[in-house]
C-alpha cells in the first residue's frame, strides 16, 4: 500500500500559475510506477501540454551531458549562478547512473554546489537512471517537459558520451557536450560520427592554460570540417570563474536560432516512442514494423497530439488487426 | 608527554594547561574547536553548537592571549592541531609571544598544517587544493627563516588510518603528501634552505594494534623518508633526513563495547611506536581509554599520561640498542610495505600528484574502510567485546550518573558570542580593515609570503572568521569529494536479504527507497556516514549524499526536494543536542513530513532519550556496528510509515 498518488491535473494547474514550490511534488509523482500513479502523471502531462496552455511551455529546456570527470557539477553550479544572477529560475534534473547489482544508487553531487537554502528559485533532484544502461529516467523526460511551464531553465544533466547526448536531445530544446582537455577520444568519437554534433561544445578547466586552448582549437577545427557552426566555449569553474557568462550568450543563442515549435514536436514523438517502448518492449516495436518505420509514422501525426495521446495512438497501431 | 586538550573557552583551557603541566606534563598539545579550524567566528551560522565543543575557540588575538597566560613562551614546546587556518592561528601565537616579550625566533612548537588529509579523511579544510598548498608552503618558507626551531607542518598519515588506510596506503600516502608539500615550497625558497627544510619537516603517524606490522610500517617510512631526500631534493645532511615523526595511536579500534579494553589496545599500540630505538617516536600521545564515548574528563587524561609514564620510567623499554637489527622478519616486512607503497606512490606520481590525486585516493580509502567493516561483520577479524566474548559484567567505570564524559556548557556558546562583540566594538576597525584589504592584496599575488600580512592582521585585532573570510573571497570555497561513488558494492550473499526488503518496500511506494545521508555542522569526520552511504546503495536504495559540513536549512531543502522516505545524519562532534533539533524543525519549515529521521555518532543514553522524545525515530552509536541490522530498521521504519507491507511473500 502507498500513499494516494498527488492529483495530476491540480499539479499541473500550479505550475500553470507558475507555483515553484510544486516542483518536489512533480518530480514524487512522475517517478512512481504504480499504475495510480502513472493515470495522475497522464492528467499532469495533458494539464502542461501545448494545447491546455495555447503555446509550448516558456521554459527553456538545456541539456547537459559529458564523460565522468570533467567537472559537470562545478561547471553546473556556476551556471545556476549565472542564471540566478540573470533573474532566471533554474530547476535542475541530474540523472545518475544506478548500480546494476544492487538497482541502488550514490546520488548528491547536487551540481557540485555551495548552495543557498533559502533560494526557492533553485530546484535540483537527482534521479538514478533506472535499469536502462546509459539511458534517460523514464519520468525525467514527463519531468523537463511539466517544469518547463513554471521554471525559466530546466537542466537535463546526463552522464557519457556517444550515447548520452542524444537521448538529451530528445528532450532538450538545446544540448551542450562538456568535455576536459585532452579527451581525444571526444574528437574521434565526432569525426567518425559515433557522436551527434551538440550544439555548444563546452571545453572545461580552460586554467590549465595551453592544453584547454589547444584542446578549443581542435574541436573547432573538427566542427568546421563537419560543416557545424556549433560554438565552442572554454570554461573554468575554480575561482575566479571564466567564460561561463560566454556559455550562457551561447546556449541562448543556439535557443534564438531554433524552430522550437518544430523542435518541441519531435521531442514529443520521441517521449511517446520511448514511454511506448519502456512498456511494450521490443516486441511492442516489432510490431510497429521497428523504431524507423515508428518514427516515420509518428512524424506524420497532428503536431498538436499531446505525449499521452500519441502513445495511445502507437498502442493502437500496435494492436494485431482483426 | 602531553595529552592533547582545550574546551571552551580561552580561560577554562588555560586552567586545564596549567594543571596538566604541574602534573608533569612537559609540553602543550592545543584542540581547537571546528569553528575556530575551519575559519568561522563563534556567531556564524555554521559555528552554531560548535563553540566550545572539540576544542578551544580562539577568535582572535586576545583569546590567545588569554589562552597562554601565566605560560613562558620562551620555555614551552606548543604543539596545535590546525590545519586550513594553521597560517592564522600561527600568527596570533607569535603575536600573543610578543605580548610576553618573546621574540618569534625563541619559539618551539608545531602547527599541524597539513591540508591533504583534511580532504581525505578529517573534513576540517577551508579553501579549494592549490590555495591551500600555496598557504602551507608560505608557512614553511616563512618559519625556516624567522621561527628556526618550529615544526611547520605534520604531515598526517594518522587519520588516513582512521579513514580506513592499509600499512601500505598510509606509507604511500603520507610520502606522496609530503612530496607535494616540497614541490610548493621549493618555489617559495632560496635552493640552499631546501636542506632545512627537508629537515623541519614531521610526521604524525598512527599505530593500530597489529603493532608488529605496524613497527615494520614506521621503519618503512624511515627508509623512503631517507631515500627521498637523498634523491629528489639532494639533502645532503644525514640530520635533515631523519624521519621524525609523533604518534597519535589507533583510535578506529577503540570499541564502545567493554570500553575498559581499550586499555591494553592502547598499552599495545603504543609498543608499536616505541619497541625498536631504529624507528622509535619523538613524540607520543595516547587516547584516552573512553574516546569511543565522547571527550575525555581529566581523570582520564591522566590515567592516559600514567601509561606513558610507565612506559618510560618503570619498563626497560629505553636502555637497549634497536632490538630488531639483524632479524631476519622484521626485515623481511619492511621490505613488503616499502615494495607496496612505492608502487602506490607511482600511481599517484602518474595522476599527477598528491594534489590531483585527492579524488583517486579519497575513493581508495572509502573502499579499504569497506572492505575492513566487511570482515568485522562476517568475523574474519576479530574485535574482542565487539564481535566475540561479548558477554560482560556491567562496568563499574561508566556507571556514574554524567555518562562518563565531560559535558561542555552549553552557555560556552553564548558567552564566546557576547565576547566577540565586545572585542570588535572595543578595537580599532579602520585598523583591522586596512589589515584586511592588504591581506587580499597578499593572497592575489602568488609572489607574496601569506604571513607577514596575516600577523598584520592578528595585532590589530581581526577575527578568525574575518580572516578566513578575506581568502575565502580570493580563493574560492571547496567542497571535497566524498569518495562514496566508486566504492566497489558488498558480495551479495550478505546482502540478499536486505536487498528483497528494499526491493518489496520499493514497489510498495511506487518508486525506489530514497535514502538521504546528511552531515549537519561542522564535524568533518564521515567515515560513518560513507559506510552508510555505500552500504544503503549496495542494499538496493537511492542514497543522496552530499558530503559533510551542511547547515540544517540546506539539509532540509535537499530532503525536500529529492522527495526522500528517510533520513540519516551523523554527528561525531557532540553537537547533536543542538543540531539535530534545528534539523527537524527546518524539516517542517520545510514541509517534508511523514519522513523518519534516525541519528547516528557518540550519543550518550540520556541525550539519545532526549533526541527520541524530540521526534528522532532511532539512535545509533558505535556499539551498532552490524550496517546490515541498520539498513533493515530503515526499511521496518519507512515500511510502518506508510503501512506497507515488507514480509517475504508466503
Amino acid at each position: 500500500m502507498s500513499p494516494a498518488p498527488a492529483d495530476g491535473a491540480a499539479l499541473g494547474a500550479r505550475l500553470r500559475d507558475g507555483d515553484l514550490r510544486a516542483a518536489p511534488a512533480v518530480l514524487n509523482l512522475v517517478e512512481s510506477r504504480s499504475d495510480e500513479s502513472r493515470a495522475q502523471t497522464e492528467a499532469l502531462l495533458e494539464a502542461v501540454s501545448p494545447t491546455a496552455l495555447g503555446a509550448e511551455a516558456p521554459g527553456f529546456i538545456v541539456g547537459v551531458t559529458g564523460p565522468p570527470g570533467v567537472g559537470k557539477s562545478s561547471l553546473l553550479s556556476r551556471l545556476v549562478a549565472a542564471w540566478r544572477a540573470d533573474g532566471r529560475s533554474v530547476a535542475v534534473l541530474a540523472v545518475d547512473p544506478s548500480s546494476r547489482r544492487s538497482g541502488g544508487s550514490l546520488l548528491g553531487d547536487r551540481a557540485g554546489s555551495v548552495r543557498d537554502a533559502s533560494d526557492h528559485a533553485v530546484f535540483i533532484r537527482s534521479t538514478a537512471a533506472g535499469d536502462r544502461l546509459g539511458g534517460l529516467a523514464p519520468a525525467t523526460r514527463a519531468a523537463a517537459s511539466a517544469l518547463a511551464v513554471a521554471f525559466d531553465v530546466v537542466v537535463v544533466e546526463t552522464v557519457g558520451v556517444g550515447q548520452s547526448e542524444t537521448e538529451v536531445a530528445d528532450v532538450a530544446d538545446t544540448v551542450a557536450v562538456v568535455v576536459q582537455p585532452g579527451s581525444g577520444d571526444v574528437l574521434q568519437f565526432l569525426k567518425s560520427g559515433i557522436m551527434e554534433i551538440p550544439d555548444v561544445l563546452v571545453v572545461t578547466k580552460s586554467d590549465l592554460g595551453d592544453v584547454a586552448a589547444r584542446a578549443r582549437a581542435d574541436l573547432s577545427a573538427a566542427l568546421r570540417s563537419l560543416d557545424s557552426r556549433s560554438a565552442v566555449v572554454s570554461v573554468s569553474s575554480v575561482a575566479p570563474p571564466a567564460g561561463i557568462d560566454e556559455l550562457v550568450s551561447a546556449i541562448d543563442a543556439h535557443r534564438a536560432s531554433l524552430d522550437l515549435t518544430a523542435h518541441r514536436v519531435r521531442s514529443r514523438r520521441m517521449h511517446a516512442l520511448a514511454d511506448f517502448a519502456a512498456e511494450h518492449g521490443d516486441r511492442g516495436l516489432r510490431a510497429l514494423g521497428g523504431r524507423r518505420e515508428a518514427e516515420k509514422w509518428l512524424s506524420s501525426r497532428d503536431v498538436a497530439l499531446d505525449v499521452t495521446a500519441l502513445r495511445h495512438a502507437l498502442e493502437q497501431r500496435a494492436q494485431p488487426r482483426p | 608527554m602531553r595529552t592533547y586538550a582545550g574546551h571552551s573557552d580561552a580561560r577554562r583551557s588555560n586552567e586545564l594547561y596549567r594543571r596538566n603541566l604541574e602534573k608533569g606534563q612537559t609540553g602543550l598539545s592545543v584542540a581547537f574547536d571546528l569553528p575556530t579550524q575551519t575559519g568561522y567566528d563563534p556567531d556564524h551560522e555554521l559555528a552554531r553548537g560548535e563553540v566550545g565543543k572539540v576544542g578551544v575557540s580562539i577568535a582572535h588575538a586576545g583569546d590567545m592571549r588569554t589562552l597562554l597566560e601565566g605560560i613562558p613562551l620562551d620555555q614551552m614546546n606548543t604543539s596545535m592541531t590546525i590545519n586550513a587556518t594553521a597560517a592564522w592561528l600561527l600568527g596570533l601565537y607569535i603575536v600573543a609571544a610578543e605580548d610576553q616579550n618573546v621574540e618569534e625566533s625563541a619559539l618551539q612548537g608545531t602547527t599541524q598544517n597539513d591540508i591533504l588529509k583534511e580532504y581525505l579523511s578529517r573534513g576540517t579544510y577551508s579553501f579549494p587544493p592549490g590555495p591551500s598548498m600555496r598557504l602551507i608552503a608560505d608557512t614553511i618558507a616563512y618559519t625556516v627563516q624567522h621561527v628556526p626551531k618550529w615544526n611547520p607542518i605534520n604531515i598526517c598519515s594518522y587519520h588516513l588510518q582512521e579513514a580506513g588506510a592499509t600499512p601500505v596506503q598510509e606509507i604511500a600516502y603520507a610520502m606522496s603528501n609530503a612530496i607535494a608539500v616540497l614541490d610548493a615550497v621549493r618555489e617559495r625558497v632560496p635552493e640552499e634552505l631546501m636542506g632545512s627544510v627537508f629537515g623541519r619537516i614531521s610526521f604524525f603517524v598512527n599505530a593500530g594494534v597489529r603493532f608488529i606490522e605496524e613497527h615494520a610500517k614506521l621503519r618503512a617510512m624511515a627508509l623512503l623518508w631517507d631515500e627521498l631526500g637523498r634523491t629528489r631534493y639532494d639533502v645532503q645532511d644525514d640530520r635533515h633526513r631523519r624521519f621524525r615523526y609523533g604518534v597519535q595511536v589507533n583510535s578506529l579500534g577503540l570499541t564502545e563495547a567493554q570500553s575498559e579494553n581499550n586499555v591494553y589496545r592502547i598499552a599495545l599500540e603504543a609498543l608499536a611506536v616505541t619497541l625498536g630505538r631504529d624507528a622509535r617516536a619523538r613524540a607520543l600521545q595516547l587516547p584516552a581509554w573512553n574516546e569511543a564515548l565522547g571527550l575525555p574528563r581529566p581523570w582520564d587524561q591522566q590515567w592516559s599520561l600514567r601509561l606513558q609514564q610507565i612506559l618510560a620510567y618503570e619498563t626497560d623499554l629505553l636502555e637497549y640498542p634497536d632490538i630488531f637489527e639483524g632479524s631476519i622478519v622484521m626485515d623481511g616486512l619492511v621490505a613488503e610495505l616499502v615494495k607496496g607503497a612505492r608502487e602506490e606512490m607511482g600511481h599517484v606520481a602518474a595522476l599527477g600528484g598528491a594534489v590531483k590525486a585527492v579524488d583517486y585516493m579519497k575513493s581508495a580509502l572509502v573502499e579499504s574502510h569497506r572492505e575492513r567493516w566487511r570482515r568485522i561483520e562476517s568475523g574474519e577479524l576479530t574485535v574482542v567485546g565487539m564481535n566475540r566474548f561479548e558477554s560482560t559484567e556491567p562496568s563499574p567505570l561508566t556507571a556514574d550518573a554524567d555518562g562518563g564524559i565531560l559535558v561542555v556548557d552549553p552557555e560556552v556558546e553564548a558567552e564566546q558570542r557576547a565576547a566577540l562583540e565586545t572585542w570588535r566594538s572595543e578595537r580599532d576597525s579602520a585598523a583591522v580593515d586596512a589589515a584586511l584589504s592588504e591581506l587580499a592584496r597578499v593572497a592575489r599575488d602568488d609572489s607574496e609570503n601569506i604571513m607577514p600580512a596575516t600577523i598584520a592582521a592578528a595585532r590589530a585585532g581581526a577575527t578568525t572568521g574575518e580572516w578566513s573570510q578575506t581568502l575565502r573571497e580570493v580563493f574560492g570555497e571547496y567542497r571535497a569529494p566524498t569518495g562514496v561513488g566508486d566504492a566497489v558494492a558488498a558480495p551479495s550473499e550478505s546482502l540478499s536479504e536486505v536487498r528483497d526488503e528494499v526491493e518489496r518496500l520499493s514497489e510498495a511506494l511506487g518508486r525506489r527507497l530514497k535514502f538521504l545521508v546528511g552531515k549537519p555542522g561542522l564535524d568533518g569526520h564521515s567515515n560513518g556516514a560513507e559506510q552508510i552511504a555505500v552500504r544503503a546503495r549496495d542494499a538496493g536504495m537511492d542514497v543522496v549524499y552530499e558530503g559533510i559540513r551542511l547547515t540544517p536549512s540546506q539539509i532540509a531543502s535537499s530532503a525536500a526536494q529529492e522527495g526522500v522516505h528517510v533520513i540519516g545524519l551523523s554527528i561525531l562532534s557532540g553537537s547533536h543536542a543542538e543540531l539535530i533539533p534545528s534539523v527537524l524543525s527546518a524539516l517542517t519549515e520545510a514541509g517534508v513530513e511523514n519522513v523518519p529521521v534516525v541519528v547516528g555518532g557518540i550519543i550518550p543514553e540520556a541525550d539519545a532519550a532526549k533526541l527520541r522524545e524530540a521526534g528522532v525515530a532511532a539512535v545509533y552509536t558505535p556499539k551498532d556496528w552490524d550496517l546490515n541490522a541498520m539498513m533493515r530498521d530503515i526499511v521496518t521504519l519507512v515500511a510502518q510509515r506508510h503501512g506497507a507491507d515488507t514480509a517475504a511473500p508466503a
